[in-house]
């Protein structure tokens, strides 16, 4: 991939994050770190990858995203304010009195948000259904959905993954926020996802493991689903809450749900631009 | 009920091929006939109920109209959160089936009894429910629910139902029906009760008291203006169900008369706050919930003489 582009998407990571971390900040809200942490995967996808048209963002044909980790929703209202889904005035007034944007994404809230959701385990099955829909009705699209590690405990995330693996639904591609920290503690000791590719695999699917964070292995990889025809691909993404050591306080347990003071905002900011 | 629902099912899905069959594995000796004929439009989802509802939903967003179908408490009550974000928040396209409202599996125990899903369901907004009393009526309901186009909850019996209805009645959704006019008291009855209220009915007639009896098919939206009427046309207002008297149709009617400061006498026929200890068929845990034509109908004579 030309640097150039790669330059434009670390650009807008930036600017995203930003919007994230001042949207926290404002509202004083939970789940900076794991909206953080999938920034890359959702600019991937939006940018390179989807077929979408922020001018018309219900189109038939369209790519559906379901944002099943809709706790970490400010990160998808930052990536579709930045690829122009809507004004980007509409950010601040996240999860404040009288906004558009609730902490949990919406529906139709604001344009390309294409389902409810805030209670964890609920999207796996509502993007199967739709790409089940596409397939019987011949449809071209494809439906990405971003699953969090946490939601994976939940039953009805494997009982959604069963079905879509014996209906072979190559048309649907999950992918995890793979951060390893849940809501009180790692996901090891919370409940040990691992070995977590196997599981996947041996419901049917096609499972690759990348960096998260890194650009062009996200998008050489998503550009290849489905990995193999007739089974639903998995994308298991690497990626660290906050994004390493730049924003401190971030990659913390804590980061599930104390925002970021005025000064930890301040500074991470001010990393931010330094990288 | 079972059989009505399925053969309308398959008549409207006939011309429609966006109507969608989702099931728990269940339906044997049901569902044969549909399958053979629409097998690319049934779906047998496995026992994964929440799977199940949520599947449904993301059809409803492409444009499908999925009927999600299986026994009472496992498709309100497993799924409950299911249906209030998938369906109900989004107002999708999705229409629920449960099949064994009240006892209608008596014997097979309260994990398969329907008793509470009117009073968890009539709490969630954009929710039509209907819970017809006999094969007509739910024929009737489903013809109707598929022109709403929204989220519908439709509570069947199970099978060999008695006919209410001599004719056709003209059913429409959120409209109670007058199954017979009366002058002394309402029966306001719903879903598997409204043929024994017919039959008791019959023993108050012999008794001297004249009954209005009303079918409340649609729970909700509820037919506010019948259940006044009826405070203003006769004495005393009974609600009559196989449901727990916590939550159902009885607490929908009492709702309408508080709020409308009505002094009538009226009292919630239903099965008591409580989980039945014997076992046995419907009509045998009927009679153990003192919900017998017989005890009904003793039930009401005794609150008319104390209110008297």
């Amino acid at each position: 991939m030309n640097s150039k582009k790669i330059e434009f998407l670390n650009k807008s990571a930036k600017e995203v994050r930003k919007n994230i971390i001042q949207m926290s900040t404002r509202a004083k809200s939970a789940h900076t770190g794991g909206a953080l942490s999938c920034v890359e995967i959702l600019i991937a996808l939006y940018f390179e990858i989807m077929n979408v048209d922020s001018k018309n963002p219900y189109k038939d044909d369209r790519d559906r995203l379901v944002f099943s980790k809709a706790h970490d929703a400010k990160a998808l209202y930052a990536v579709l304010a930045e690829k122009g889904f809507f004004d980007k005035k509409i950010l601040d007034g996240y999860e404040l009195n009288g906004g558009r944007l609730p902490g949990h994404s919406t529906r139709n809230c604001v344009p390309g948000v294409e389902i409810s959701a805030g209670s964890l385990g609920h999207g796996l099955s509502m993007a199967t259904g739709m790409a089940y829909a596409g397939k019987i009705d011949d449809k071209t699209y494809k439906v990405f959905c971003i699953l969090s590690d946490g939601e994976c405990d939940e039953g009805s995330t494997w009982e959604a993954i069963m079905f879509a693996g014996h209906h072979k639904l190559d048309n649907l591609v999950t992918v995890v926020d793979y951060n390893k920290l849940q809501g009180f503690g790692y996901t090891k000791n919370v409940l040990d996802l691992e070995p977590f590719s196997q599981k996947w695999k041996s419901f049917g699917w096609e499972a690759i493991e990348v960096d998260g964070h890194g650009f062009e292995e996200l998008i050489k990889t998503f550009k290849k689903v489905p990995l193999k025809k007739g089974r639903p691909t998995v994308v298991i993404a690497h990626t660290t809450k906050g994004l390493g050591g730049v924003l401190k306080h971030i990659n913390q347990v804590s980061s599930q749900y104390r925002p970021p003071t005025k000064e930890e905002a301040e500074d991470a900011i001010t990393e931010l631009e330094k990288l | 009920m079972r059989i009505a629902f399925v053969n309308t099912l398959q008549e409207l899905a006939k011309k429609n091929k966006d109507i969608m069959l989702l099931t728990n594995d269940l339906g044997f000796s049901v569902f044969e006939k549909y399958i053979e004929e629409l097998p690319k439009q049934y779906l047998n989802m496995g026992v994964a109920e929440q799977n199940m509802t949520g599947v449904a939903a993301g059809m409803a967003m492409e444009g499908k109209t999925p009927f999600v179908y299986s026994i009472v408490p496992f498709v309100t009550m497993r799924n409950f959160e299911q249906i209030r974000n998938d369906i109900c928040y989004q107002n999708l396209n999705v229409k629920i089936i449960g099949v064994g409202a009240g006892f209608s599996y008596g014997p097979y125990g309260h994990t398969h009894h329907g008793l509470e899903d009117i009073g968890i369901l009539r709490t969630l907004a954009n929710l039509t429910i209907i819970c017809p009393g006999d094969p007509i009526e739910a024929e009737l309901a489903v013809k109707k629910a598929i022109k709403i186009n929204g989220p519908v909850y439709i509570r069947l019996g199970r099978a060999g139902e008695p006919i209410v209805y001599s004719k056709k009645p003209k059913f429409t959704v959120g409209k109670g029906l007058i199954v017979r006019e009366g002058k002394d008291i309402t029966i306001i009855a719903t879903s598997t009760m409204i043929y024994s209220g017919k039959e008791v009915a019959k023993q108050l007639n012999k008794r001297g008291i004249s009954v209005r009896l009303i079918s409340m098919h649609t729970i909700k939206p509820l037919d506010k203006e019948i259940v006044l009427e009826s405070t203003i046309k006769t004495k005393a207002v009974f609600s009559l169900e196989e449901h727990s008297i916590i939550g159902g149709l009885g607490s929908a009617v009492s709702e309408v008369i508080a709020e409308n400061a009505i002094s009538i006498p009226f009292k919630r026929i239903g099965v008591p706050d409580r989980f039945t200890k014997e076992i046995g068929d419907q009509e045998y845990m009927r009679k153990a919930n003192n919900l017998s034509v017989e005890q009904i109908t003793k039930t009401i004579i005794k609150n008319l003489e104390t209110n008297d």
